[in-house]
């Protein structure tokens, strides 16, 4: 039922027919056969006639999730039909769970969700998109989705916002006149290592590897040649930059974000943060290997440029999205900020500390601290200093870079460095 | 075929699949027993996300009991490889079998040194196992494709033996406590369910059903009192596992002699299990318990 041949068919999502098929037998008329086969380029024109007039709800459904950046491929649109059938319908929330388990939308936009199904089958009030401002700080992982309309409706605003645009995409034509490319180069092999599960061959120091020694013994008729080694993989640990991006931090984001983009496109895994009044997640856009393109999208998903802090807030949000928290934990952490907080630091005390407990190493990059006669003096650097493993200087891409490539050798703890100066 | 009608005729409804999970002793909300039915009707694997401690794993135990079949499980973690879930070969017993046996041929690629993990072990038997692959949100990217080809074709391919394909397509569930993103692909291909805490009055059945000597007003308090503590923003909510075991050891302490409010204040150790959560919880827990048991 299935067709061998092509491995790599599930990432292409055009298998439609083969996963459709499966669930077909217990169907009733309702999701005929060539409506799966639609591609996802061209939902609106071939095979609709041939379907029943009943099934068209269906369809226009998943072309507004698609209208609105959810993914939806065909086959779920089929299996959407399927279950639909299969459970009567008997009433509206019967498709609106059929709805729920097969197009899948992911538990963040899950409120979003809802409000376009009342709108397309209760014909509620259409859905306005900036809806909700809570107390709480606001996350944003965008994963690339909304892209577009973002940069359009930040146009309109104008003033900070596009100078920040312009201020990133200007003067960028020398061949690496801030070593970055070395920096590129060398991060993947300079950040600290952890041993993986894997394994890999070796010709020394290892254990022996039973699986190719035997078929080595069994193409050699049973003599036995040296034993073949394998060797515990070694895996460089992932980094994580959040970069504040509040009105105190202006002269230094966007050499901040140019050192990202590297990071991102350097290193194994990366993952990059700015924080302010918000937290944004800015990865996806910096993926992008040309870099002005991708610091004008990055410069388009955060929301607060050089506003003000709140550092303590943001962080927290940061540690409770599991699967943030989660990619911290045994990482190289690094926050580029002044550490300047607005009111009480207990809150930044709190995150700090369960950042560090979660993170291999926890660095503090402060432009305060390129002055030479700078002190960890105020009442946040001192009560978060015990929990730092570093607190360099960051005014300059330079001692920055120099300090990211060194992060696998060991130093000691901030503290103990900054009590001998004072 | 036979035995998917078999799946079919016991998962006729949503509800009587409901109820067939409530005599399994695991109580499952409506659309959560939609998406169940869905899943064994359209023949497609389950996708169950949620916060850890919801019960995803229970849900997946409580499915392969309703089906009457035998539970298999694939514990992911980073770095599981096809060794692990697939299939792997006893290279001990093969050097020994050479030896042994001499001049005279031997066949090493025989079932006896077959060494079958969860997804083959499945394959060849889908009618008396049900396969769940736990916590997949921690295994890697590659592994993940790895999966995503057995679960669209349901067949491995072992090069010494060839392809083992599996008779009937075999029911299988996932969980993930989504610490990161699955692929699209993924989901795509699963009857998805997002699995939130339940309810008070919900949570309170739960925990009566799960522990037999708690008394019902007990219950009760618990579950309000735990609703209450998850709406704080703690490091770790605590899951219903943690509420029935509060319930448990506060009914303890009080058959023990301990005064009720103060039973629950004691016990709370079992429910909450970050040193700075206790803190940060301890000056209200009195007004909250106080409050659950009025």
């Amino acid at each position: 039922m299935g067709d061998l041949n092509d491995p790599f068919s599930p990432f292409t999502g055009r298998r439609c027919p083969e996963g459709a098929d499966e669930g077909q037998r217990h169907t009733g008329q309702k999701s005929a056969p060539p409506l799966t086969c639609l591609p996802a380029s061209s939902p609106r024109q071939r095979g609709e006639e041939s379907l029943p007039r009943a099934a068209a709800p269906f369809l226009g459904f998943a072309r507004l999730l698609r209208d609105h950046a959810f993914p939806i491929a065909p086959e779920q649109v089929a299996g959407f039909m399927q279950a639909a059938t299969l459970l009567g319908p008997r009433s509206m929330n019967d498709i609106r769970e059929a709805a729920l388990a097969t197009l899948a939308p992911s538990p963040d936009r899950r409120a979003e969700f809802e409000t376009h199904f009342r709108f397309f089958f209760y014909g509620d009030a259409k859905p306005s998109m900036e809806g909700d401002n809570d107390d709480e700080t606001r996350v944003k992982d965008d994963r690339g989705a909304r892209e577009k309309e973002n940069q359009i409706a930040r146009q309109e605003k104008g003033g900070e916002l596009s100078s920040a645009l312009e201020q990133l995409s200007s003067r960028d034509f020398r061949r690496d006149p801030d070593g970055l490319g070395l920096f590129r180069r060398r991060l993947a092999s300079a950040l600290p290592a952890r041993r993986s599960f894997r394994t890999t061959r070796t010709r020394s120091r290892g254990t022996l590897d039973l699986r190719r020694s035997l078929s080595e013994i069994v193409s050699a008729d049973g003599d036995i040649p040296s034993p073949l080694l394998r060797r515990r993989q070694s895996v460089s640990r992932k980094l994580l930059l959040l970069i504040d991006v509040s009105g105190s931090m202006k002269l230094h984001t966007a050499d901040y974000l140019k050192l990202a983009h590297t990071a991102v496109q350097g290193a194994d895994r990366a993952e990059i943060f700015t924080f302010g009044t918000r937290l944004t997640r800015i990865t996806s856009a910096l993926r992008i290997r040309d870099r002005n393109q991708a610091l004008a999208r990055a410069a388009a998903l955060v929301d607060d440029w050089d506003g003000g802090t709140r550092m303590g807030p943001t962080l927290l949000a940061f540690l409770s999205v599991p699967r943030f928290s989660a990619f911290a934990r045994g990482a190289c952490v690094v926050i580029l900020s002044d550490g300047l907080e607005r009111g009480s630091h207990a809150e930044l005390e709190i995150a700090m500390r369960r950042l560090s407990a979660r993170a291999f190493r926890l660095s503090l990059a402060t432009p305060l601290a390129g002055d030479p006669r700078f002190q960890p003096g105020t009442a946040a650097l001192r009560a978060i200093l015990p929990v730092l493993d570093d607190l360099v200087d960051g005014s300059s891409l330079e001692s920055l870079t120099d300090f990211i490539l060194t992060l696998a050798r060991p130093a000691p703890a901030a503290a103990a460095i900054w009590k001998r100066v004072s | 075929m036979m035995t998917r009608a078999d799946a079919a005729e016991i998962a006729a409804s949503p509800e009587a699949v409901a109820a067939l999970l409530a005599a399994s002793r695991y109580l499952a909300d409506d659309s959560l027993a939609t998406v169940i039915f869905l899943a064994i009707r359209l023949g497609k694997p389950l996708l169950l996300e949620g916060a850890p401690g919801v019960g995803k794993t229970e849900a997946a135990k409580a499915i392969a009991e309703l089906l009457g079949r035998e539970l298999v499980r694939l514990q992911c973690y980073e770095g599981i490889d096809a060794g692990h879930a697939l299939y792997e070969w006893n290279y001990q017993r093969q050097l020994l079998a050479i030896r042994h046996a001499g001049e005279h041929e031997i066949d090493i690629y025989d079932d006896r040194f077959l060494i079958a993990r969860p997804l083959l072990q499945v394959l060849r038997a889908p009618e008396q196992r049900v396969l769940l692959v736990d916590e997949i949100d921690r295994s890697d990217h590659e592994f993940e494709a790895l999966l995503l080809e057995f679960l669209s074709d349901f067949q491995i391919s072992i090069p010494e033996r060839g392809t083992i394909r599996a008779e009937t397509q075999p029911i299988v569930i996932l969980t993930s406590n989504r610490t990161r993103e699955l692929a699209e692909a993924l989901r795509r291909r699963c009857v998805y369910h997002w699995i939130g805490y339940p309810d008070a009055q919900r949570e309170a059945e739960i925990i009566m059903l799960r522990s037999g000597h708690v008394a019902e007003a007990t219950a009760r308090a618990v579950a309000i009192a735990v609703q209450e503590i998850r709406a704080r923003p703690l490091a770790k909510p605590p899951g219903i596992a943690e509420a029935v075991e509060w319930a448990n050891a506060a009914t303890i302490l009080e058959k023990g002699g301990s005064p009720w409010p103060e039973a629950f204040r004691r016990a709370i150790g079992v429910l909450i299990k970050d040193e700075e959560d206790l803190a940060a919880i301890a000056p209200e827990l009195g007004r909250i318990v106080e409050e659950a048991l009025a």
